[in-house]
């Protein structure tokens, strides 16, 4: 009587939604504080900050450059999740279309990131 | 009694599938006294207005889980919902909330029955004992592990409130697996293998969006969130570390 039941891929899904949900907890405010409010605006850092020289030596540091694509690639899992459920949540059961066109986003944008970090030189 | 009685309008929901080709609202007018609950309000209705009306129920005092039913929208047991916290209003009565209904408040609930043995709700031995050996001993820290989880009398309030079972009856939902999270989590209990095969699969715990008021309406105060979002670690780290161990989690 027991059926045979087919394990969920969802694990993959849910640890890159949980990671990003974490990564744009503990950063979102502060990235959206320093790149849209305090460097534009000049307050309390020096006016170079987000600077052409300064961001391309940033990206070029094996560091930053795994800084950039966390919180490109992790936040941008984490939205595909969330508006996958959320689609489904509003009654909106698209299935495989919802699904390549949210995570399939997500996959891109990775792809996009990895490829101009790489480009960028180290 | 007399002079404290007074009337209050029932708005029951009406279903009977051979003759009625969809449910529709009855309103009674009930009379009442302050320590009436909705319960004894239906009772009312069924023994002196109309004897066609059918719902379920037992105890009368929120331990048999019968008599669960969406009071103002809400799922709630009618044995502890009282009937002065709606008045002068009219309240509505109406059967569980994501069943087929059978009969006016008379759910089906042969698809929570199916889950419920599904989980094997039962304590499968760690390892065999015989009489002589005596008891299964359990620490204050071990039985403060499952206990709240234990609590659950089966109402199926978590179900009428969970919007993904409303979503997909395929979802294994809250209570069965607030239960199966009680017996994983037992330290006499050897079964947690055999049930992750559950808690992993496409029926599993993933369909839950963590929206949390199934633990709101549980007349018991279990977590049943609680224990679906604790097995989502364990069938997360289940499904990424199963190739490191041997025995290691469902196929």
């Amino acid at each position: 009587m027991k059926a045979i039941r087919k394990r969920s891929n969802a694990p993959i899904f849910w640890a890159l939604f949980g990671a990003g949900g974490m990564l744009s907890a503990l950063l979102g405010p502060m990235l959206v504080f320093i790149t849209g409010i305090a460097v534009p605006l000049g307050l309390l850092l020096p006016a170079d900050t987000m600077s052409y020289a300064n961001m391309l030596a940033f990206s070029q540091n094996l560091i930053g450059k795994g800084f950039i694509f966390a919180v490109i690639a992790l936040f941008l899992w984490h939205a595909a999740h969330r508006i996958f459920h959320s689609l489904h949540d509003i009654g909106i059961h698209a299935g495989t279309a919802a699904k390549l066109i949210c995570y399939g986003g997500a996959m891109l944008g990775t792809l996009i990131a990895a490829y101009a970090l790489l480009a960028i030189g180290f | 009694m007399a002079e404290n009685q007074r009337t209050i309008e029932i708005e029951v929901l009406r279903y009977h599938p051979e003759k009625d080709k969809a449910p529709y609202q009855q309103v009674f007018q009930v009379p009442f006294t302050d320590d009436m609950s909705v319960l004894q309000g239906v009772q009312y209705i069924k023994d002196y207005l109309d004897g066609s009306l059918s719902f379920r129920w037992s105890c009368r005092m929120a331990i048999c889980g019968s008599c669960g039913m969406m009071i103002n929208g809400k799922p709630s047991l009618s044995c502890e919902t009282f009937l002065r916290d709606y008045y002068p209003a009219r309240v509505r009565v109406e059967a569980l909330a994501h069943f087929p209904i059978e009969r006016d408040l008379v759910i089906n609930m042969e698809g929570f029955i199916e889950k419920l043995e599904s989980i094997q709700p039962y304590i499968i031995p760690r390892e065999a004992r015989t009489l002589a050996q005596g008891e299964y001993l359990q620490t204050p820290e071990q039985l403060n592990v499952y206990e709240q989880f234990s609590s659950c009398i089966n109402c199926m309030l978590c179900y009428a409130a969970c919007p993904q079972f409303g979503l997909n009856p395929a979802f294994i939902g809250p209570g069965a697996m607030a239960l199966l999270h009680r017996y994983n989590v037992d330290s006499r209990d050897g079964g947690k293998a055999e049930r992750m095969e559950l808690v992993a699969s496409e029926e599993g715990v993933f369909h839950c969006t963590a929206v949390g008021y199934c633990s709101e309406v549980c007349p018991k105060h279990v977590d049943p969130a609680n224990a679906v979002n604790q097995n989502k670690t364990n069938a997360a780290a289940d499904y990424f570390l199963r190739f490191l161990a041997p025995k290691g989690g469902a196929k």
